[in-house]
């Protein structure tokens, strides 16, 4: 973490409260903050709940993981079905990632530099996707491809296999993080308004190159911020892939869904094993993030 | 309903831009937009829509359904609650105090955004079980946690913290401390300021990051089912009961729940977007 | 900017690295669409199958397996999921299977002893020394003893579960129902978690600890004993229980389409050899195989057992209609 503490804009030693300013004078101190009691209080608390809450839910995976040793331990990872569910999250991830990128930005585009009519209601239903519940995401699905579904038949007829195969666990998993990196690039884009991509515009440049030269380079490190997290949720995502993976082992298994399966087999180390490894995931995605934010300079993303 | 409208727009449904691109950006929105989200969901409201008025009020309405709608939008309402008043705290810790360990505890804020809810979920159920390091703890006081609704409720209040916290932190942080400094010098007390000149500007951030929280608990099936004890009217979620329903070969059923589902997360979510234009609009915030 | 898009670059580039990764290097492939507690049966017939089919049609086959609870996996076939065998807890998840067409209607008949080449029943699995006494289903209504078992709307061991003793207090109360309704209803009350499959019950009480007994089919009780050890379960024998017919049956839509018919027919009918029933014996499944079944009569214990084709439940379809069904006794029970 020393990385970060270096960035940070204001050292600890330097005062008390979160961000003191050199101007104001000492004894504006103690009016703007509380008593000690209540400081030590409320860094207590705060500190308790999350170790309760957060800290002992993912300390127990790693100490269930490792309960059988190192061995054990390697051995969960390198079983064929094992290997398999990590490829399959792996290439899910990527092409999910990609597209979503790729459509974040260009949805965060037209949204942010534009003004028209229902622009709240557009951006409402970018952000559907994040509060329907994963099993209703799976379900959409298989509603639309499945063998009783709208097209299933079709499919069928003509040898296209999507639910049940990879096809349908992309879909379900581009469908449950499809805000993830518009999210973090609309409010910025926003903030930052489009007075940049005019100017440039006006002085002869291409909109394309309005947007490689200008739009990029200043919404990067949330950009980056939004693949991150959306890898991290692709990656994790149960509820939906659940619903349309058909479960077969060695190939429509994802690593979520392996877990539950030697969960489910009596394997409860093995389990926490491969669960170990999308825990670690997340911890190096929250390092990355850190990292970026202390780039970022702060956490709304003004540069 | 007037956030329907964009500000500044005449008697044209969007305003000439300098900026090139709109048709095709726009156009390019709304097709991906329809094929993965709009269309698949419509499929729902469809199939929902064979039904006749009454069958769907009669599904909604059998007791097991409404139960399990009830503990789900319930527990949810009290996850995303409890998230309230200790994101507060964990907040008010971040963004005001110095401490060892502060960019750690910062950082584990976002563990529930990124650890998959099955791990969550089985991690959590290892917990809490009656012979899990807080289970057995809790055992001899008569204190049942996993296979209980309290067993959910942890989950919920687990993957909703990030939320509240992450929605309100940035609003604390860009609070103009000249203002505090003014009300005490004008001789209000620290809990005044706290409350009159502080709590204001938050408030909105604040409902935004309950709602968030309360949209996403609602909803969430990983980290539940493992925890829960699935038991019909008492702790059986209805994202349990739809997949429960689809088993039995009963779609309509299925899609029925997941309708209802779907316009009271819509309806959350409009309310939020608004709720953040209103609020920015009355700190002067943009971003 | 150029650094962003090289990324992607590199991200699609890798993508279609890995799609072949996908695809099986078997001469043959099947899949086996089955129900939650066979895991290990079915690796172990795999293995002994691939190694016969080696033998005799010197080519490779891989059957890949798919595992949950029997209900759910019906729906998936229903809905897509390319198996060329199912491989069911009950007639009735078939049954639904066949009623879209997927599979002739009179695929019970296709195989020997009602397309079931195993069996099983429903036994108790109590905590060891037994210590709350449990003896028969009538111990199972006491207050204070709490049952594990899964949720029948879900899981065929659940259906099988309930219907064993719905036939015991059926048999105590000259054959009403209502009483009957009335026993299974109090043993519901007794019940704390309800899990969606026979695994996830298994789980709950084996691992965490939870309930005094669980209603289990035989081979997971035994199964359970040899994976905790003997000196944690005890398995309790009531004396009434039911004939559990796990069936098996090609699907013939998908097997027509790959054109994997005389495999998959071949595979199925593996599992009625010696060699097959020993497998499943050792499973702890009941064989139906005269001689095998005398091989191993000491392991099963004996005990009275009713079939679902008794005038008590009158076959699956009647039975699923009367008890499972929306707005059966089975809902009654959960809505009061």
């Amino acid at each position: 973490m020393s990385a970060v503490t270096d960035t940070m804009p204001f050292p600890r030693e330097q005062g008390r409260s979160a961000r003191p300013t050199v101007h104001t004078p000492p004894r504006h101190e103690d009016i703007r903050t509380e008593p000690a009691i209540v400081k030590w209080t409320v860094i207590a608390l705060a500190a308790l709940f999350m170790g309760l809450f957060i800290v002992l839910p993912l300390a127990n995976v790693f100490a269930q993981a490792f309960s059988k040793g190192w061995d054990a331990y390697v051995a969960a990872l390198v079983d064929p079905d094992a290997l398999a569910a990590i490829r399959l999250t792996l290439f899910v991830a990527a092409v999910s990632v990609a597209t979503n990128t790729v459509m974040g930005l260009v949805m965060a585009w037209a949204i942010t530099k534009f003004n028209f009519a229902g622009k709240s209601l557009l951006i409402t239903l970018v952000d559907l996707p994040f509060s329907v519940s994963p099993v209703i995401s799976g379900l959409v699905f298989v509603l639309m491809f499945g063998a009783q579904g709208y097209f299933g038949p079709w499919l069928i007829d003509n040898g296209w296999k999507i639910i049940f195969a990879w096809p349908g666990i992309v879909l379900a998993t581009v469908f449950v993080t499809f805000p993830f990196v518009a999210r973090e690039l609309i409010p910025l884009m926003q903030e930052q308004g489009s007075s940049e991509e005019e100017a440039a515009v006006t002085l002869g440049a291409s909109g394309w190159r309005a947007f490689l030269k200008v739009t990029l380079p200043n919404v990067k490190w949330a950009l980056l911020y939004g693949v991150l997290l959306c890898n991290a949720r692709a990656m994790g995502e149960f509820g939906a892939v659940s619903v349309v993976s058909g479960h077969v082992r060695g190939e429509t298994n994802t690593m979520p869904l392996h877990i539950e399966i030697l969960y489910n087999e009596y394997q409860f180390q093995a389990s926490f094993a491969v669960a170990s490894l999308l825990a670690f995931l997340a911890v190096v995605t929250l390092f990355a993030k850190t990292v970026l934010e202390a780039r970022l300079g702060s956490r709304s993303g003004r540069h | 309903m007037s956030a329907l409208a964009a500000p500044r727009v005449g008697d044209r449904l969007w305003q000439r831009s300098a900026i090139p691109g709109f048709g095709l950006t726009m156009g390019v929105t709304i097709l991906w937009l329809s094929l993965i989200v709009l269309i698949p969901l419509a499929g729902l409201f469809i199939k929902t829509a064979e039904l006749s008025p009454d069958r769907i009020f009669a599904i909604l309405t059998a007791p097991r359904t409404f139960n399990a709608l009830k503990l789900s939008f319930g527990l949810s309402l009290v996850a995303a609650a409890v998230n309230l008043v200790f994101g507060a705290v964990i907040v008010w810790a971040l963004v005001r105090y110095e401490f060892p360990g502060k960019r750690l505890l910062d950082a584990l804020v976002d563990i529930p955004f990124a650890l998959p809810t099955a791990v969550a979920g089985i991690a959590l159920t290892n917990l809490y079980a009656d012979n899990g390091w807080i289970g057995a703890l809790l055992a001899p006081l008569g204190i049942q946690v996993a296979f209980t609704p309290l067993g959910i409720l942890i989950a919920l209040i687990f993957i909703g913290l990030p939320f509240v916290v992450r929605t309100v932190q940035p609003v604390l942080e860009d609070l103009d401390k000249d203002l505090e400094e003014a009300a005490a010098t004008l001789g209000a007390g620290r809990w005044t300021t706290v409350r009159r000149v502080i709590l204001p500007a938050v408030v909105p951030a604040f409902l935004t990051g309950f709602a968030l929280a309360f949209a996403r608990a609602v909803g969430e099936y990983g980290s539940v089912i493992f925890i829960a004890g699935n038991l019909p009217n008492v702790s059986e979620i209805a994202p349990l009961l739809i997949v429960i329903r689809l088993e039995e070969f009963r779609y309509a059923d299925a899609t029925t729940i997941a309708c209802a589902m779907l316009v009271a997360s819509f309806v959350l979510l409009f309310v939020i977007n608004v709720l953040q234009r209103w609020s920015q609009h009355r700190t002067g915030r943009t971003g | 900017m150029s650094r962003i898009s090289r990324r992607l670059a590199l991200a699609a580039a890798l993508a279609s690295l890995a799609i072949p990764t996908l695809a099986s290097a078997a001469d043959v492939n099947l899949l086996n669409v089955s129900y939650d507690p066979t895991r290990e049966l079915y690796v172990q017939v795999n293995k002994a199958f691939g190694e016969k089919f080696k033998a005799e049609a010197g080519k490779t086959i891989e059957i890949k397996q798919s595992h949950g609870g029997s209900g759910k996996q019906a729906r998936s076939v229903i809905d897509g999921l390319e198996a060329d065998v199912v491989t069911l807890a009950l007639a009735y998840d078939i049954d639904a299977i066949a009623d879209k067409g997927l599979i002739d209607a009179a695929w019970q008949k296709r195989l020997p002893d009602n397309s079931s080449p195993y069996t099983s029943t429903i036994v108790f699995l109590v905590r060891k020394g037994n210590p709350k006494g449990i003896k028969d289903w009538n111990d199972l209504v006491k207050p204070g003893v709490k049952v594990i078992t899964p949720n029948p709307k879900t899981s065929g061991g659940a259906r099988w579960n309930y219907l064993a003793a719905w036939a015991y207090a059926l048999k105590q109360n000259g054959g009403s129902a209502e009483k009957a309704q009335a026993f299974v209803a109090d043993l519901f009350k007794n019940v704390p978690v309800l899990d969606t499959g026979a695994r996830g019950s298994t789980v709950t009480f084996t691992e965490r600890g939870v309930g005094d007994v669980l209603l289990a089919w035989e081979n997971e009780a035994f199964l359970s004993k040899k994976e905790f050890g003997d000196d944690k379960f005890d398995i309790v024998v009531p004396s009434l229980s039911i004939l559990a017919e796990p069936p098996v049956t090609v699907v013939d839509k998908v097997i027509d389409r790959k054109g994997t018919r005389a495999v998959a027919e071949q595979y199925l009918k593996f599992l009625y050899t010696k060699e097959g029933q020993e497998i499943a014996a050792q499973n702890f499944y009941r064989p139906r195989d005269p001689e095998v079944a005398k091989k191993y009569e000491k392991v099963f214990p004996k005990v009275e057992l009713i079939t679902i084709d008794d005038p008590a439940f009158g076959g699956w379809r009647k039975a699923q209609k009367e008890h499972f069904a929306d707005g059966g006794i089975f809902d009654k029970i959960y809505s009061n």
